[in-house]
């Protein structure tokens, strides 16, 4: 019998617990039992593969899926997508979603009496080259109201959806700005217990990928989680 | 081991946005082969409400036991057209639907096979980081040896289980409850 080798398990306080109070629809939707450990099997271990043929290139140009420029500031985002063996991770997706310039996202749920923009969709897909490198060009997102708390407002985020090679390395996030005010208010944010961890979800402002006359340039690496060295025990 | 995995965060109430380009809740075309499924189901929060703003996605392996990846060396065949993922949001009134195959057994940790079982990932609004928790069959006589199933508390393991429905033959029902005494059982894999 083969056996299969697990996934490193985070760091304490590296991840959010489920519960969190200040962010209160945790409340109602934290499961409330313990959670049963259980082996990696090959069900976990295995996952989707999506490559770069189901993404149009274009994809990963937000400003550029209508036939006009959308309003706001331009900015790229990129980075690389590794292991937590520092292993680049090739030809894996990445999907993201966020609200234009405005604070408003092209959603239905979404009441922000902010302007939509005709050219503005809000999402995008890329796929990492042979480095794990990728790239976005989008806007700036705006901050954004919710109900959380009394005047509560997201911090400037994108949201990032990544599936790595198995189901085990799954993630979803969401990356902020640098010098956002708003950061150090925001409970979704802050429920990461650790800061160096919570502080890694701050993409760094950079010069060397910012245009000239273009776009800044921002850079956000993702970890998704590394293989255990050897085979588990029975 | 230099690097920490970046932490999760919640998918929001507003997705849709990014995952609608990828939902898919009819895995398995007209050519594929195995035993025809549909499983429904709604999300319910601490208070019974339905989740009108959760997402499933689903992974499995097809008729025959395999996977479609490359860790998967069974000498089993794949089947052109079935990927075995699914991404299906739930309704205003917190309902999803798939139709599928059921799966064959894939090898389990204690040398034997697992009964036939979908792996599930739950995202939603308040969900910090992603539930996981999977779907067996009802009336399978390989749930009994299964290794996961049997870590879980005998009186839990009905959560993980889909009932027969009724309507057509191969119709299951399959809730996720998030708080109380029929709290679906989540698995712990670290994230
Ligand atoms: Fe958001």
């Amino acid at each position: 019998m083969k056996r299969v080798a697990a996934y490193r398990a985070p760091d304490p306080g590296t991840q959010p617990n489920h519960l969190h109070p200040t962010y209160v629809s945790s409340m109602k939707r934290a499961p409330a039992k313990p959670q049963v450990a259980i082996p990696y099997t090959l069900s976990e271990v295995t996952g989707p593969s999506f490559g770069a043929e189901i993404v149009d290139p274009k994809a990963s140009d937000l400003t550029k899926q209508h036939p006009g420029e959308p309003l706001g500031e331009r900015i790229i985002v990129s980075g690389r997508v590794l292991d937590e063996n520092s292993r680049p991770l090739a030809n894996t997706l990445l999907e993201i979603w966020q609200a234009n310039a405005a604070g408003r996202y092209l959603h239905e749920v979404d009441q922000h009496k902010a302007p939509l923009d005709p050219n503005f969709t809000g999402c995008g897909q890329a796929v990492t080259d042979a480095e794990g490198r990728y790239r976005f060009v989008t806007i700036r997102p705006g901050e954004y109201p919710w109900r959380n708390h009394y005047n509560a407002w997201r911090p400037a985020h994108i949201h990032f959806s990544l599936f790595g090679p198995a189901f085990a390395t799954r993630l979803v996030t969401q990356m902020y700005f640098p010098g956002d005010p708003l950061i150090s208010f925001d409970p979704i944010f802050n429920c990461t217990a650790d800061e160096k961890a919570r502080n890694r979800l701050i993409s760094v402002f950079d010069w060397e990928t910012t245009m000239p006359e273009q776009a800044l340039g921002y850079k956000f690496d993702l970890i998704l989680r590394g293989r255990e060295a050897t085979p588990m025990e029975e | 081991m230099s690097l920490q995995a970046t932490t999760s965060q919640t998918v929001g109430p507003f997705f849709k946005i990014g995952f609608e380009w990828l939902y898919c809740d009819n895995l398995a075309g007209e050519d594929v082969s195995g035993e025809r499924v549909t499983i429904q189901g709604r999300v319910f929060d601490g208070d019974g409400v339905p989740v009108p703003d959760a997402i499933l996605e689903i992974w499995q392996a097809n008729a025959h036991g395999k996977y479609d990846h490359p860790e998967d060396t069974q000498d089993k065949p794949l089947e052109p057209g079935f990927k075995g993922y699914g991404r299906m949001p739930t309704s205003a009134d917190g309902m999803f639907r798939l139709a599928t195959i059921k799966p064959g057994p894939v090898p389990g940790p204690n040398g034997k096979g697992q009964a036939p079982h979908l792996v599930v990932s739950v995202f939603m609004r308040g969900v910090l980081r992603r539930l996981v928790t999977r779907i067996y069959f009802p009336e399978e006589p390989r749930n009994a040896a299964d290794f996961v199933l049997n870590l879980v508390e005998p009186a839990r393991r009905s959560t993980l289980i889909a009932r027969k429905a009724a309507g057509s033959a191969g119709s299951l029902e399959w809730n996720v409850v998030l708080q109380g005494p029929e709290e679906t059982v989540f698995f712990d894999l670290g994230l």
